[in-house]
């Protein structure tokens, strides 16, 4: 009957939004509102950028009118078809044909144009004009000029702790804010422990830190937990996401492989603290450094390292074209490599020169070609045919007692690992027309984008790619690793995009701090542990999250962290602390992935039903009670609950997870088993204990919220733990349905009704919101 | 943060959506599955959804029977009776001209032409050739628009699929129904908005995979969710034994207790939004069974959709199960049938895996039609590529098998915007080459996109710097196929 009023309304709405949108997209890459002095880099650029680059840009081919803006001499030209005139003239807005076409009303000349579906603010275009009356004055892209160390601002001497916060409180100082108080030490402790090593604190541990006094009772916390071999966990969590890592080769008929020993030594290297330079290079360039190395007792883990130039996944489809995914392979690694050490946005220029950043069709085939030269196979075989497609290596059974000591090897069964190699003799490298695989252009020499840095005087393979990384005048290489770690501990990089730096990425919010931290890091020897420490022992990161009235209004996304931010831990961790809380976490570190519950049929109505991969086999025991990072990831069919909690598919390198807020969420945390078992040993232990029930009610809430709770809370607890009690009095079935569930060793409790209560209520302390938080 | 706009639009969803009631539960809250990017943590400037068509959609919802695997078109719907004719003898290079192969039959040394083993007939007033195989198809010839140019440039499975999927052979890009979820939310705020549906038959058959119904570089709200007629029709969704809904419902109320006095501490707006969250998965835990229970459906729609219907996981069932979920107000349902790998045996597995597939496909248009949801509701029915006019392995006329075609092939339409009743395109009497109106990948994705009311080239996400569509950098609309 309402169809017409619907509409209407569909419309009339969608107009609203319509602008709404609009807006919000523009004010995501420019500051609110105009501001007195502009700058090109803050101001100006990222207005070019997103709207007029892709047709007044880097890639020649679609250029049009011959008019680019990207360059300094593209923005100061005469026009083609009118030589007197000039896109921008110094000072004089009214002359220059940029201000005139952005604020024609002729649809004809108006720039952007309708069809792109972009436009303009009006802010936007008074920058613009602001900009050109202030003499539009042209600067270097920020993330091009290498980092340097400005000296520290003024700040509050009783809040600072080191140089982080005298940058962060100046910032904030400069919006209106100032610094959150301490944060308390239940909360401090939660925090720090999920951080450095993804785990609960247990009880003890926090008896122990409330107990200390002492001023350095926190830097203690802290220097034991980055001895903690759980520290190598947490941190290769991150790494694994951005090498793509899984344990299947990852298209249709997606047979197992054994990559698992180069995630061991992803571990290895946290631990070790080997330097983010040594970290980098083995895993880029290990076998050529091996080779030069023969002597060194390291040589072979160097190859191992380079594992993570394999991880891409791998076709097992019969009937492929062998090129045409040998091409693919190296594509996923030159693509890789730009978004996870360089955070450039590298395959835009696959098909064609960049749109937005200063990247030619050729220079993205010239960093190609280093990942082109080893000898390998687009199908190597069908489903089965190996789990790991040469080049390869085999780790025996001695080196795991030796060399590899560090790789939990449990059988005595033949490993092999992919690794790189390159062949001995130089494979030419094409462009690729429009990125076809089969589309010859010209052949091209090793290179890298040289606005970056140029390429020379490097050796002409993936080594002398690492040494160009690391050379002292590589503006990328620090800043980019560390805003990632920024990122880590803060929810938020200094740059947003930690995968772009580009000129379509985020500008950061505190330029000075970020270069301040990469050329620290640079001149300190690329020490990440060090790094690590500099973060958490910052007053910045001891903030309490507590939001108040002020944050909300002047900072939502605490950007300029007069707060800390509450984070839900990520899907892996949220395994962790299940099953940490509950006391049947095992904590082995390494070795082959495993296969906990999970719901039925859940490989077999989705697989072709050959291979080893067709039906899931669960494992049992100990096995079922291992870490998050462990968990079989069979990439056509990753774990469900990982990706209800945002874990990636790990198809291809990802630096960035989002984090949601669902029902599937509130659904896994209410009914996977694991929450479930968990719950019901910790009722058993308890119940065993023969304690009082408001000292179980305690001990619960404090394995998993990691504070005491307070007297309202206890009182919660208790009323619906006798709730409970009543209610299942008169239900035996119930009970004893409850005592079954999990494989974990089921011990006899005598009253039965009161486990059953107990039970149900360390299950809602797992569903509270608190629990999954990183306070 | 509320927003003014926002609430708005809300409001309006709200007034629509609460008139339909479909699935017999009224309730109210408004979930990130109805606006998906709400409760997303982080900045409100790149979570704001788009919300709403660009223009008035014709078709609300889509129903895609993806038919996986790649059935032969000319078994089905491109009629070439000169194949018979020619049967045995050679595709004449000229036709092939150049287009590669796969592995399969590259080492072929000669391309032995075959034509269909099934009869052909005309139906409906459009007269449209449709095989013997497909009876109840041919029955609803002028309900349907039979697509025989669809083309593309995968050869292989995996990229074909997730071509069509995603609008990219490779990557990670956001399935058709995560954009459809992204762009316009979902009608019913007690179920996701785009649902995943498989089911196997018994011929040849390739694995399907999550990358295929992936959120890609969106949130992951807006990932297909599977959904299955068992007894766990969603993931997680049942009570642990020894828990009831009484027992639940005291949990939940103690639970927001404790949390709101979290908030009273931190007053950190997630956990208000967490706290929806949970009473939205307490109302998803009755209305998801409700719905996905086929026992309680009347005998004639029983009957209409054949006895396999009520066998958990069948494609009848999972048919049944797409109509009810979109009368539901799920945006997207997406199934995947899997056996129509043909490359040997074609005649032995084709009738088979028709078998599985005729009746329900059928009996679900005609079940929209009747009850006046056929206009809003696109179904799409078809596979990834089409197969050779000549024959793979051993040539035998009542014998043979084909490799993969990515030249031409037919798929069909029906419903909310389409012209029914009508065929599109021809290829050559020989079935290898396009000849007249050939619909591209990116084409078909701008139709359906049309269809839903909105543009192709319009619909943007900014990833990493650039604005992507499932279009990618290419794609028109056609005409031609539209109402």
């Amino acid at each position: 009957m309402n169809k017409k009023l619907i509409n209407k309304a569909f419309f009339l709405v969608f107009t609203l939004t319509g602008i709404v949108f609009i807006n919000f997209e523009c004010t995501d890459s420019t500051a609110q509102g105009v501001p007195d002095v502009i700058d090109y880099n803050f101001h100006v650029r990222p207005i070019l950028s997103d709207r007029c680059f892709a047709c007044h840009g880097p890639d020649e081919k679609k250029r049009e009118a011959n008019l680019r803006l990207d360059t300094e001499d593209g923005a100061f030209a005469a026009l083609q078809d009118n030589p007197k005139a000039h896109v921008v003239v110094k000072g004089n807005p009214q002359k220059s044909d940029l201000f005139q076409r952005i604020i024609s009303k002729d649809t004809s000349l108006r720039m952007p144009p309708p069809n792109s579906n972009l436009t303009l603010t009006e802010d936007e275009i008074k920058i613009i004009e602001k900009w050109i009356s202030q003499g539009a004055k042209v600067k270097k892209h920020w993330a091009f000029i290498p980092p340097e160390k400005s000296p520290l601002p003024k700040a509050d001497k009783d809040w600072v702790n080191n140089e982080i916060d005298y940058f962060v409180f100046d910032k904030m100082k400069s919006l209106g804010l100032s610094p959150s108080e301490q944060v308390d030490k239940e909360s401090l402790l939660k925090r720090v422990s999920f951080d450095l090593v993804g785990l609960p604190p247990t009880i003890e541990m926090q008896e122990a830190f409330l107990k200390d006094e002492s001023p350095e009772a926190y830097e203690k916390v802290v220097n034991q937990l980055l001895k903690n071999q759980h520290f190598g966990e947490r941190m290769a969590l991150n790494w694994l996401d951005i090498a793509r890592y899984a344990d299947s080769h990852g298209y249709q008929d997606d047979g197992l492989r054994t990559m698992w020993p180069w995630r061991d030594w992803v571990i290895h290297a946290f631990n070790s603290n080997y330097t983010y330079k040594k970290f980098i290079t083995w895993q880029l360039a290990g076998d050529i450094l091996a080779d030069k190395m023969k002597w060194h007792p390291k040589a072979k883990e160097m190859k191992l390292a380079t594992g993570f130039n394999r991880n891409h996944k791998i076709t097992q489809e019969g009937g492929v074209i062998d090129e045409e995914y040998r091409v693919e392979y190296v594509t996923d690694r030159t693509n890789t490599f730009g978004k996870s050490i360089l955070a450039m946005t590298l395959e835009c220029a696959k098909c064609h020169t960049h749109k937005f950043d200063p990247i030619s069709h050729e220079e993205y085939y010239g960093t190609f070609a280093f990942f082109n030269q080893v000898p390998e196979r687009g199908i190597f075989g069908t489903i089965d045919a190996s789990f790991a497609d040469p080049p390869n290596m085999e780790i025996k059974n001695e080196d795991v007692k030796s060399i590899f000591n560090f790789i939990n090897k449990k059988d005595t069964t033949k490993l092999q690992v992919m690794i790189m190699k390159d062949s001995s003799v130089l494979q030419p490298t094409y462009i690729l027309e429009r990125g076809n695989y089969d589309s010859h252009g010209k052949v091209v020499d090793f290179t890298t984008p040289e606005a970056i840095l140029k390429f020379q005087n490097y050796e002409k393979n993936r080594l002398g790619l690492s040494q160009w990384l690391f050379d002292a005048k590589n503006p990328l290489t620090s800043r980019v690793y560390v805003n990632r770690i920024w990122d880590q501990f803060f929810g938020r990089g200094l740059v947003k995009t930690t995968g772009d730096f580009g000129m379509q990425g985020e500008l950061p919010t505190h330029p000075e701090l970020l270069d301040w931290l990469a050329a620290d890091f640079r001149q300190n020897g690329w020490n990440i542990k060090r790094l690590v420490k500099q973060i958490v022992m910052s007053s910045t990161y001891r903030q309490s999250s507590n939001v108040k009235k002020e944050h909300l209004q002047k900072d939502p996304e605490n950007k300029y962290l007069a707060r800390s931010t509450r984070m839900r831990i990520p899907a892996e961790m949220v395994r962790d602390h299940v099953l940490s809380a509950s006391g049947i976490l095992n904590e082995e570190i390494g070795g082959p992935s495993i296969k906990p519950y999970q719901p039925k049929g859940l490989w077999e109505v989705a697989t072709s039903g050959r291979g080893t991969l067709a039906t899931y086999v669960q494992d049992h025991g100990k096995d079922l009670y291992r870490r998050g990072m462990y968990v079989f990831i069979k990439r056509t069919v990753p774990p469900p609950a990982m990706l209800i909690f945002d874990a990636s598919n790990r198809d291809q390198c990802e630096v960035q997870r989002t984090r949601t807020n669902t029902p599937l969420q509130a659904l896994a945390m209410l009914n996977d088993p694991h929450v479930l078992e968990s719950s019901r040993v910790m009722a058993q232990e308890q119940m065993l204990k023969n304690i009082k029930i408001e000292e179980a009610l305690e001990n619960g809430f404090r394995s998993i919220i990691c504070r005491k709770p307070s007297k309202k809370e206890l009182m919660i607890l208790l009323s619906y733990y006798e709730d409970e009690k009543a209610f299942f009095k008169n239900e035996p079935k119930k009970t004893l349905a409850l005592q079954k569930i999990g494989e974990y060793e089921h011990k006899n409790v005598k009253d039965l009704v009161g486990f059953a209560a107990l039970l149900q209520t360390y299950q809602m302390i797992f569903n509270m919101e608190e629990t999954l938080i990183r306070v | 943060m509320e927003n003014e706009f926002l609430k708005n639009r809300l409001n309006v969803n709200r007034r629509h959506f609460l008139g339909k009631a479909a699935v017999g539960l009224g309730s109210m809250a408004l979930g990130s599955m109805m606006m998906p990017d709400l409760f997303k943590t982080g900045d409100l400037a790149s979570s704001f959804p788009l919300g709403l068509p660009h223009f008035a959609p014709k078709a609300k919802r889509v129903i895609y029977l993806f038919q996986n695997g790649a059935p032969s078109q000319l078994e089905s719907f491109d009629y070439k009776p000169m194949l018979n004719k020619l049967a045995g003898q050679d595709l004449p290079e000229s036709i092939r001209n150049g287009q590669r192969l796969t592995g399969m039959t590259s080492g072929q040394s000669n391309f032995p032409m075959v034509g269909s083993y099934f009869k052909f007939n005309q139906h409906g007033k459009s007269g449209a050739w449709i095989s013997e195989l497909f009876p109840n198809i041919a029955k609803i010839a002028d309900d349907i628009c039979i697509v025989k140019t669809m083309n593309t440039e995968a050869i292989n499975h995996d990229p074909a699929l997730t071509f069509l999927q995603t609008g990219a052979q490779v990557g990670n890009r956001p399935s058709m129904g995560a954009w459809m979820s992204y762009g316009l939310g979902s009608e019913n705020q007690n179920l996701p908005a785009f649902c995943v549906l498989l089911s196997r038959g018994r011929g040849n058959g390739q694995g399907v995979y999550s990358k295929l119904w992936t959120n890609g570089f969106l949130d992951s709200t807006h990932q297909g969710v599977v959904f299955s007629s068992g007894e766990d029709p969603i993931l997680y969704l049942n009570n642990p034994e020894g828990t009831d809904k009484t027992s639940r419902r005291r949990m939940l109320d103690k639970l927001a207790e404790l949390n709101h006095l979290g908030f009273d501490q931190n007053a950190d707006p997630e956990v208000e939004a967490k706290i929806k969250q949970y009473e939205m998965a307490y109302r998803m835990q009755t209305a998801v069974p409700e719905l996905t229970d086929l026992s309680k459906e009347p005998d004639h729609i029983i009957k209409m959709y054949g006895p396999d219907c009520l066998v958990p996981g069948t494609y009848a069932a999972n048919a049944l199960l797409a109509r009810k979920l979109s009368e539901s107000g799920v945006r997207f349902v997406q199934l995947y049938h899997q056996g129509w790998d043909q490359h040997g045996n074609l005649t032995g597995e084709m009738p088979l895996q028709a078998e599985d597939v005729d009746r329900a496909s059928a009996a679900l248009v005609t079940d929209l039609k009747q009850r006046g949801l056929l206009d809003e509701t696109l179904v799409i029915w078809g596979g990834e590529f089409g197969r050779t006019n000549y024959s793979q392995g051993k040539f035998g006329v009542d014998n043979y098998g084909r490799d993969h075609h990515p030249r031409a092939y037919s798929i069909w339409m029906a419903g909310g915007g389409i012209k029914g009743g009508t065929v599109y395109g021809e290829t050559d009497e020989l079935g290898y080459n396009i000849i007249k109106d050939p619909v591209h990948i990116h084409d078909f994705h701008a139709t359906v996109m049309h269809c839903m009311g909105l543009n192709h080239e319009a619909m943007t996400y900014k990833h990493l710097g650039r604005r992507y569509r499932l279009t990618d950098i290419a794609g028109k609309v056609i005409p031609g196929l539209l109402a």
